[in-house]
Formats: structure tokens, C-alpha cells, sequence
């Protein structure tokens, strides 16, 4: 079961990139697909509803997070939602009653979601596979029952009316398009960020720890170092999307630590491509889409929603990126 | 991205020069309706479709003013930041007024940004009291019943009629808390007192009968139960099954035609419950529920929050038609002035008015379930016990806290 | 010995013995997702949608052909069981060679579908049905008041656990299935038709779903969600009893009912932290889970 995500990840990453080939360690075909993400982030809020966007980018985010465990080390979590949440209860509350600048109220979410990751990971990377998954969701648990319980959180009702503030004491953020571009900039700073740590010498451990992690052992490395890094790494981003997301809509609550927003963003990153570059944010944009779009269907949401699933699971296994960069053979 | 501040200015303009996003264009002629409602969850049955069928009900009767009135409906999911997205997206694409909202923490993120656009927030789902409290606002109307409500009219009638001695089964959520801590106050007040309370997970318990088992061992006279929807009928069915029902009575504080539908008579006879509606209350209801009920999902009758958005929308377009589309669509705080400048009336709720807070005042009903022997046509479930009138039924309005009431 | 830790002794033997009727229920369902996974290696996350039809299965039946709750217990899981010997056939069966990870996503949009499709047919708020008349009354153990019908749960749930494991302990037909987890090849090379097994056995773990839905039914509330709550403590109890384990998930279903009754007394809120809480100690002392094997 140590090789879950190896076999996942295969397809996607057989090809490598030459050293050498491309900028900041894409390869052309990635770099065309940055371009192609920045022009959409630079047109969206024009084309489309700007809040919509704000929180797809949020949620694109915080699928890149989690794919950086799950495609890059291997580990899949069943518990993002705790990071994610507590980084959206946390940045609530201090911008809510201190009256936190935004900036630094999302570096608070981000780091105290991060010293969470310190924690469950020093716990969850003890097992693989699926006991991974299973100890990361009982982690997860506790945390929800700490929300449902603390009364900082407000509880049911959540944390309302978070307001948005202004960046550097300049700029307000109440307006959407500003608050926009705020967003944007915390999207794109993260997504580089990511692919720099893929890229980075740090980076090539954990693909080596993913693909065979006695031989990385007997290379020397020390393998649980490297993915307790890892984890926090992707606990922190994961934080930084739920506190973006708790200012964007000015509220925290309960679903963003429930079970169903882990099971989520892995459904997110499946369908848009595990260990791809661009996958988890075509599938975030999916999934995101779906709930907004189809809530004028009424019931049929969930059925839709499951048969796209069970479409994705059974054709198009590589996920929406995954299957297109087959296609067109390159690395995406 | 290096990008100055006047040139965000410029994109924000823009955007706003651009405008229309979709087809979603207003025009001035017309009033776009929102029924903001949970279409997938659990409330479904009690919200839901019935919402939808009730609001076009209204529209349909109140007829052609000299505008047109278009409905729309989306599932928020019961999801803050679904129900929060979409209705951002309606106020901003020229919806005018979002209707229902059931689940409190949806409902409370959405009255923010009801006042933020200056649009309208017309509630008849929710139960919090917050929303007429604390965080009140002059663009909010609060019509069919809250948690005050329900505790008051059950539990301070109850007790007086000699249920003096009280044992909680609450859900651990704050609609749970908020329920069990009014129920507390009426029962006290009442001379009664509570001898206890179990709180359970929420939403993860299904099997009730350890808390049932608590309660029964209290030796309470009554057993209160401060839930909703699949919880509150888990509760009275395993409540029956241990027994509980011959030392104890039964109190639902949140309990409607549906539930008891999905309990059935032969387990449900003998509850009490209040409700600020019912379709056999009185002529007027009945030839409302019977003008809906061939409309309604599986021929169901108009239930308590079904009834609300009938009867909020025909309020909201007669102060449309009164003041006039264009003024109505500029400002939402003036068409919630004028709701509350004039009396309401209509066939569900009877005569009554939008107090400034913004909570609506009617009366509110004690019901008892029928035995199967005493009901007599399909969906007739309730007789009636006890009525608390409009200006007592609900909190007020100096304990509220509401910030438009000082000024 | 009137009191236990604060708490009244027969109110604590009380709350045991409802523990264990709520462990027969974990039993039974983790019962048939060890089954399911041990053999065809799927984490059928749609388990608790198929609880959740057995349940409606048993109403549909007493509604629309005026059979009871006995014919429905013999029915409603030949019924559901069918449904997922036709799932297993159109799509589960194209992902034995794939990762868990798929079969659990796939199951999950399956769940998905069938709880939506119910809930629009049925709506949210649930059906009635009554205890058979045959099982109503309750008994007076002195120190509690026991419904006939609860004491009927746990001993059709022990029947049914002691029947399975002897099923795949005992029997010649069990000895293939153990031998077909092993080295499914192998035995097809024996000559056993080892597709249709697999699908049989899929069919026989959503039954075990569909039968405790029916012994549901008349004590829980009969609607489309019923089964989404409990699921995810079910796979707690797979887990901590150890994936694919028979014997360890029976004990275990029962062992939590009780642990999470006793924690219904001294901290209710708690009581459904207590389980996950326990699975991530038992992770970490015994990674295969109390009996599985590593």
C-alpha cells in the first residue's frame, strides 16, 4: 500500500524535465500553461463574477496544497479540511476582534495552520497509504469537535461579518475588485511557491522518497524529515487558501473543518489531475463551478455532481489535465 | 503584479462600465425574487421546493401591478460560503429581494451583505434571533417564527399546565443552545425547573436512546427536545420504544407538519408543538393550503416556513406596488421602511405588522397531535390548545439589542 | 454499589447495553465492507447509501405491495443486493487493478447519486414505519426497560456475524474466497469461476448493508441521509479492527458501541470524537489495526 499514489502519479510524471529547458523550472508546455493561467486571472474578474473567482482561486490554492503531498510525496490526507479551516477560523477571529490588518491576519491563519501540520504530521507520517489517510482523518476529527466546542468560533452560526480591512493601511479591500487582485496575488504567489519547492533539490527528495523510500533511506536522506516538511508545507498553504476564503466572504464556519470539505479537495485534485502542475486548479475551477451553477438545479446537484465522479473515475482516470497532457504528449 | 492604485480604480471601473455578466440583466421594469433555500439537505422537506411553490403562489395572486415579477431559485446547500457566493452574484446582477434561507449560519452571513448592497433580506427559514438582535439591519425582515418564539409559546404553557419539572435532549450546536437556553427561561419564569440536559454530537448521532435513557432517569415530568427536522423524529420514536412517553411528556421545540408526517399519527399523537401556522387553523388557512397543496411536491400541504414566503412576498410587492418599481429597486432599505410602515394581512398569518427591529409579529399556536382516530382527511394532524398573541409571542423588542431600535 | 464513577449503577448497565445494541449495528455494516475488502480489495464508501436502501426497501415493500417487516427482511436485501451485483458488473469490476483511492471515489459518486436520486423522490424529512407488532412491548430487566425489538437487533446481529464468519471460516465455499484474496489466478487456474465470485460476494456485502437497513428501519427515522452519518464511523471501525478483517471488525463494531456508550454518559458531546480519537492510537501502536494482519 506504500505505493498508493505512485501508481497515480506514474502516468503524469513519466516525463521529466530537462534540465536546462525552460524558465524557473517549467518546461515550455507548462509555461504556456502559466501564461494561460495568468491571462485568465488578468481577464476573469471582467468575464465572469469577480467573488466567484476570488473563491476559486481560494479553493485552487488550497487544492495545489494538498497535491503537494499527494502527488509529489505520495501521502494522501483525509484531513485538509483542519489546516484549511482553522486557517479561515483563525485569520476570522483576529481580524474580527483585534482588528488584525489583512496581511498579517492571514500569516497568523497560515503559520498557526502550519504548527497544527507539525503536530499531525509528527503523528500521521508514521503510517502509509491508507492508514495515512485514516490517521489524518481522525486528526481532522478532533479538530472539528474543537470548533464545534471552542467558543471562539461561534459555533453553528460561525464567525460572521470578518471584516476585510485594507492592505498596507492604502488600499481597501471592501471593494470586489481590489480585493480581487489581492486575492490573485496570494493565488499566484502560492502556485510559484509550490512549483518552487517541487523544483528545488528539497523537492527531487520527496519524488524520490514517493517513487522507492528505502532506497532514498539508504541514500542517506532522512525520508521522515523530508515529509514532515513536506506536510507542513502543505498544512500552512492550505491555512493561507481558508484564510483568504474566511476574508473574501467575511465569514468562517463550521463546513470549512468538516469532513466533506477533506473529501473535497481531494475530488478536486482527481478530477483535475493528481501530480500535475495546473490539475488541482482546472479542478478546483470544476468543482467550484459545479456548486455554483448547478444550485439553480435544486436537488439534482448532488446526482450530477456524483455522476461526474463516477465518469471521471471510470474514463477519464488521469484527471482533466492529466488526460489532455497525454494527449498532446507533454508534461502539464 | 505592480499594478498602482489608480489603475485598480480604472479596473474597477471597468468592470462596473462593462456590467452585465450574464444574461441576468435588470431592467427597470421588472422585480427579480430570489428563493435562496436548502434544495439537498436535510431541511428540504420543511423549506425546500414548498418555498418556491408558496413565493409564485404570491406573485400569481398578487397579479399585475403595472410591473412584472420574475422568481428565481437556487440551493445554497446549506453551505455559508455556497449561499454567501450566490447571493453576492444575485444583488449584484439585479435580484432585488432573496427569500427564505433556511440554517442560521447561512442567514446571518447573508443579512451582512444584504445591507452591504442596500438590497433586500426577506427570512422565513431561520430561527436565529440574532438576526433581529445583534446583527439587525434596516434591510432585513424576520416573518415566520425564531427560537424565542417556539421556547416561549411551549414551554411557558407547558409548565404552567403542570409540567413543572424539565430534562433537555439538546443538539450540540448553537441552534440547539439557543432553543434549550430560551426553553430554560420560559420554564423558570413558569415556576418550573430544568433538572438537566444531554448534549449530543451534531450531526453525527442517529441512535438517541442513552440521552433518552438519561432523561428518563431524571424523573422529569417533561421531556424537552431542543433539535430539528430527522433528529427530533428520531427522538420521539425511540422516546416510544423505551417507553419514556408514559412517565414524561413529550415538548418538541422545533416541530413541523412534515416531521410529524414522517412520524406518523400512531407514533406522534399527544406531542406539543407551536407553530405560527397551520393550513386547518381557520378559513383563511384552509383556503390557502387548498389553493397550494396541488402545487406543492408530492401534494404536501403548505407547511409553517412554506407559508412564511407566501406571505412575505405578497407583503414585500404590495410595498413595491405602493411605493413605486423604480424607488422600490433604488433602495433596499426603503422598500423594508414602507413593509413596516404598513399593516400586514394575508390568508396564511392573518392581520399583523413588521415591528422596527424587523421582526413580523403574529400569533403563535400550541398545538397537539391528533390520534389517528381523531384525524379525519390526509394532513390533518393538528387541534388546537392554546393561542399566545402577536405582541407577546416573541422577544421584546428592549431585550433584543437590536441597534436600529436605540436610535 | 449504587453508583459507578458518579453515576448511577443501573443507569450505567443501561447505557452498556445500549452501547452494545448500537455495536450490532457498527458489526453489521463494517461486517460487510470487511467482507467487500477483503476480497475485492474496494473501499465501498457507498455502504451507507445502501443501508439507507435497504431501510426504503422495507417501506416500498410494506407501501406498495402490503408486505411486512419479515417479508422484508428476507426481500429488501435480494433487492439491494441485486442493485449491487449490477453496480459491481457495470463499473466496479473495471478498477480491481487500480489503486484503492479509485474505488473509494467511485463508490463515493455512487453514494452521491443514489442519495440524491432518493431524496428527490422521497424527500429529506423521512418515512414512517412501525415496529412489527410481533417484536413491540419492551421487558423489565429491573434495572432498565428494554424494547423486545432491541434485544431482536442484537440477536439477529450475532446470528448474522456468526453465520458470515462461519461462511468464510468454515466452508469449502470460504476456503476459495480466502484463497481468491491470496492469489485470485491461482484458483481461477483450480477452475473456480473467480470473476463471478467476486461479483457474488460484492452482491452478499451490500445484502449484509441492506439487512441492517431493514432491522433499521422501525427505530431510526427512514430518510434518504440515514446512512452518510454513520458511514464514516464505520470505516473508523474497519480500520481499528483491521482492513479486511472479519473477526476483528465484528469485535470491534461491538467493543466501540460500548466505548461510545459509556462516553455518552460521562461526556456526551464527545461521544462521537471518542471513536476517532481511539482509531488514531491504535494506528500508531498497531498499524494493521487490533486484528489485522501486517
Amino acid at each position: 500500500m506504500a505505493d498508493t499514489a505512485t501508481t497515480l502519479t506514474n502516468a503524469a510524471m513519466r516525463e521529466q524535465v530537462r534540465a536546462g529547458e525552460g524558465v524557473w523550472g517549467f518546461s515550455r508546455s507548462q509555461l504556456v500553461g502559466v501564461l494561460a493561467l495568468v491571462a485568465f486571472i488578468l481577464v476573469a474578474p471582467f468575464v465572469l463574477y469577480p467573488v466567484f473567482v476570488m473563491k476559486l482561486l481560494c479553493f485552487a490554492l488550497f487544492a495545489c496544497a494538498f497535491n503537494l503531498l499527494i502527488g509529489y510525496v505520495g501521502l494522501l490526507s483525509f484531513g485538509h479540511a483542519a489546516y484549511f479551516g482553522m486557517g479561515a477560523y483563525i485569520t476570522g477571529y483576529v481580524a474580527k476582534a483585534w482588528g488584525v490588518t489583512p496581511v498579517l491576519a492571514i500569516i497568523m491563519g497560515g503559520v498557526v495552520a502550519a504548527a497544527m501540520g507539525v503536530v499531525g504530521g509528527w503523528i500521521a507520517i508514521r503510517r502509509q497509504g491508507i492508514y495515512f489517510a485514516m490517521i489524518t482523518l481522525a486528526l481532522a476529527q478532533m479538530v472539528y469537535f474543537f470548533c464545534v466546542q471552542a467558543p471562539f468560533t461561534g459555533g453553528e452560526d460561525g464567525i460572521q461579518a470578518i471584516p476585510r480591512g485594507s492592505f498596507l493601511g492604502i488600499v481597501d479591500l471592501s471593494n470586489d475588485m481590489t480585493m480581487y487582485w489581492f486575492t490573485a496575488a496570494i493565488f499566484l504567489a502560492g502556485f510559484l511557491l509550490i512549483h518552487r519547492i517541487i523544483h528545488s533539490p528539497f523537492g527531487q527528495v520527496l519524488k524520490a522518497i514517493r517513487e522507492n523510500e528505502p532506497r532514498a533511506t539508504s541514500l542517506g536522506y532522512r525520508t521522515d524529515d523530508f515529509k514532515l516538511m513536506a506536510f507542513i508545507l502543505s498544512a500552512g498553504l492550505a491555512g493561507i487558501a481558508g484564510a483568504t476564503k474566511s476574508l473574501v466572504f467575511g465569514i468562517a464556519t463550521l463546513t470549512d473543518v468538516h469532513w466533506a470539505m477533506s473529501g473535497e479537495v481531494v475530488l478536486m485534485t482527481l478530477v483535475g489531475g493528481l501530480g500535475t502542475v495546473f490539475g488541482p486548479v482546472v479542478g478546483a475551477a470544476v468543482i467550484v463551478t459545479m456548486q455554483n451553477y448547478l444550485a439553480e438545479m435544486g436537488a439534482w446537484v448532488t446526482v450530477i455532481q456524483g455522476a461526474i465522479f463516477v465518469a471521471c473515475v471510470l474514463a477519464f482516470r488521469r484527471g482533466i489535465v492529466g488526460e489532455i497532457a497525454n494527449l498532446l504528449k507533454v508534461k502539464l | 503584479m505592480p499594478l498602482s492604485r489608480r489603475q485598480l480604480l480604472a479596473a474597477g471601473t471597468t468592470a462596473a462600465a462593462l456590467g452585465g455578466f450574464s444574461p441576468l440583466r435588470a431592467q427597470a421594469n421588472t422585480i427579480r425574487i430570489g428563493v435562496l433555500t436548502d434544495m439537498s439537505g436535510p431541511y428540504r422537506d420543511s423549506t425546500g421546493p414548498g418555498s418556491v411553490v408558496c413565493t409564485q403562489q404570491a406573485v400569481q395572486e398578487f397579479g399585475n401591478k403595472g410591473f412584472q415579477v420574475e422568481v428565481l431559485q437556487a440551493d445554497h446547500q446549506n453551505k455559508p460560503d455556497v449561499g454567501a457566493n450566490l447571493a453576492r452574484q444575485w444583488y449584484d446582477q439585479g435580484v432585488d429581494a432573496i427569500i427564505d434561507v433556511p440554517t442560521s449560519s447561512v442567514a446571518l452571513a447573508i443579512t451582512q451583505i444584504a445591507k452591504e448592497k442596500n438590497k433586500v433580506f426577506l427570512n422565513s427559514g431561520a430561527a436565529v434571533t440574532e438576526l433581529t438582535g445583534a446583527h439587525c439591519n434596516p434591510n432585513f425582515v424576520h416573518w415566520t417564527y425564531d427560537t424565542y418564539m417556539l421556547s416561549k409559546g411551549l414551554a411557558g404553557a407547558l409548565t404552567k399546565a403542570g409540567g413543572n419539572t424539565w430534562y433537555f435532549v439538546t443538539a450540540d450546536y448553537a441552534f440547539g443552545h439557543a432553543l434549550q437556553r430560551d426553553a430554560t427561561r420560559f420554564v423558570e419564569e413558569a415556576g418550573g425547573k430544568v433538572l438537566g440536559a444531554a448534549r449530543y454530537p451534531f450531526p453525527s448521532t442517529t441512535d438517541f436512546s442513552s440521552f433518552l435513557l438519561q432523561a428518563q432517569a431524571s424523573r422529569a415530568k417533561v421531556l424537552g427536545l431542543a433539535n430539528a427536522s430527522g433528529d427530533t423524529v428520531n427522538c420521539i420514536k425511540q422516546g416510544r420504544e423505551f417507553g419514556l412517553n408514559k412517565s414524561m411528556r413529550f415538548a418538541a421545540l422545533l416541530m413541523g407538519l412534515v416531521d410529524v408526517h414522517a412520524l406518523g399519527l400512531e407514533t406522534g399523537q399527544g406531542l406539543l408543538l407551536t407553530e405560527s401556522f397551520y393550513w386547518g387553523l381557520n378559513d383563511r388557512t384552509r383556503a390557502f393550503g387548498k389553493r397550494v397543496q396541488p402545487k406543492m411536491p408530492n401534494r404536501a400541504m403548505p407547511a409553517m416556513v412554506h407559508a412564511g414566503c407566501y406571505g412575505v412576498t405578497l407583503h414585500y410587492l404590495k410595498a413595491v406596488a405602493d411605493m413605486g418599481v423604480a424607488a422600490a429597486k433604488a433602495s433596499g432599505t426603503d422598500v423594508v421602511a414602507r413593509m413596516k410602515a404598513m399593516p400586514t394581512d394575508d390568508d396564511a398569518f392573518g392581520q399583523g405588522r413588521i415591528r422596527e427591529d424587523g421582526r413580523k409579529l403574529h400569533p403563535s399556536f400550541l398545538f397537539e397531535v391528533k390520534s389517528p382516530a381523531e384525524s379525519k382527511e390526509p394532513w390533518d394532524y393538528y387541534k388546537l390548545v392554546a393561542t399566545t398573541p402577536a405582541e407577546e409571542a416573541f422577544r421584546p423588542l428592549s431585550e433584543g439589542g437590536c441597534p436600529l431600535v436605540r436610535s | 454499589m449504587d453508583e459507578i464513577f458518579g453515576i448511577p449503577a443501573p443507569l450505567l448497565f443501561g447505557q452498556l447495553l445500549l452501547g452494545l445494541i448500537n455495536g450490532a449495528f457498527y458489526a453489521m455494516l463494517s461486517l460487510g465492507l470487511a467482507v467487500i475488502f477483503g476480497l475485492l480489495n474496494i473501499i465501498n464508501f457507498a455502504h451507507g447509501a445502501q443501508f439507507m436502501m435497504g431501510a426504503f426497501a422495507a417501506w416500498m415493500l410494506l407501501e406498495w405491495a402490503g408486505l411486512g417487516y419479515w417479508w422484508a427482511l428476507l426481500l429488501a436485501p435480494i433487492i439491494v443486493g441485486f442493485t449491487g451485483v449490477v453496480m459491481e458488473r457495470l463499473m466496479i469490476s473495471r478498477l480491481y487493478k487500480l489503486d484503492h483511492l479509485y474505488g473509494l471515489l467511485l463508490t463515493f459518486g455512487l453514494a452521491l447519486i443514489i442519495e440524491g436520486i432518493f431524496r428527490n423522490e422521497f424527500g429529506s424529512s423521512g418515512m414512517p414505519y412501525r415496529i412489527p407488532p410481533e417484536l413491540a412491548g419492551a421487558w423489565d430487566l429491573g434495572f432498565m426497560f428494554l424494547p423486545v425489538y432491541r434485544g431482536w437487533v442484537v440477536i439477529a446481529a450475532l446470528i448474522l456475524c456468526l453465520a458470515t464468519w462461519l461462511l468464510i471460516e468454515k466452508t469449502r465455499l470460504g476456503a476459495y474466497l480466502r484463497a481468491a484474496t491470496e492469489n485470485a489466478a491461482l484458483v481461477q487456474a483450480f477452475g473456480v469461476n473467480v470473476p463471478r465470485m467476486v461479483t457474488l460476494t460484492y452482491g452478499a456485502g451490500v445484502a449484509l448493508a441492506a439487512i441492517g437497513g431493514v432491522l433499521a428501519a422501525p427505530i431510526y427515522s427512514v430518510n434518504p441521509q440515514m446512512g452518510t452519518n454513520l458511514i464514516i464511523v464505520v470505516f473508523a471501525v474497519v480500520v481499528i479492527g483491521g482492513m479486511g478483517s472479519i473477526l476483528g471488525s465484528i469485535v470491534t463494531g461491538f467493543g466501540l458501541g460500548i466505548v461510545e456508550g459509556l462516553t455518552k454518559v460521562f461526556w456526551p458531546e464527545a461521544s462521537a470524537t471518542v471513536i476517532f480519537v481511539i482509531m488514531a492510537i491504535v494506528l500508531l501502536a498497531r498499524p494493521a489495526g487490533l486484528f489485522g494482519r501486517a
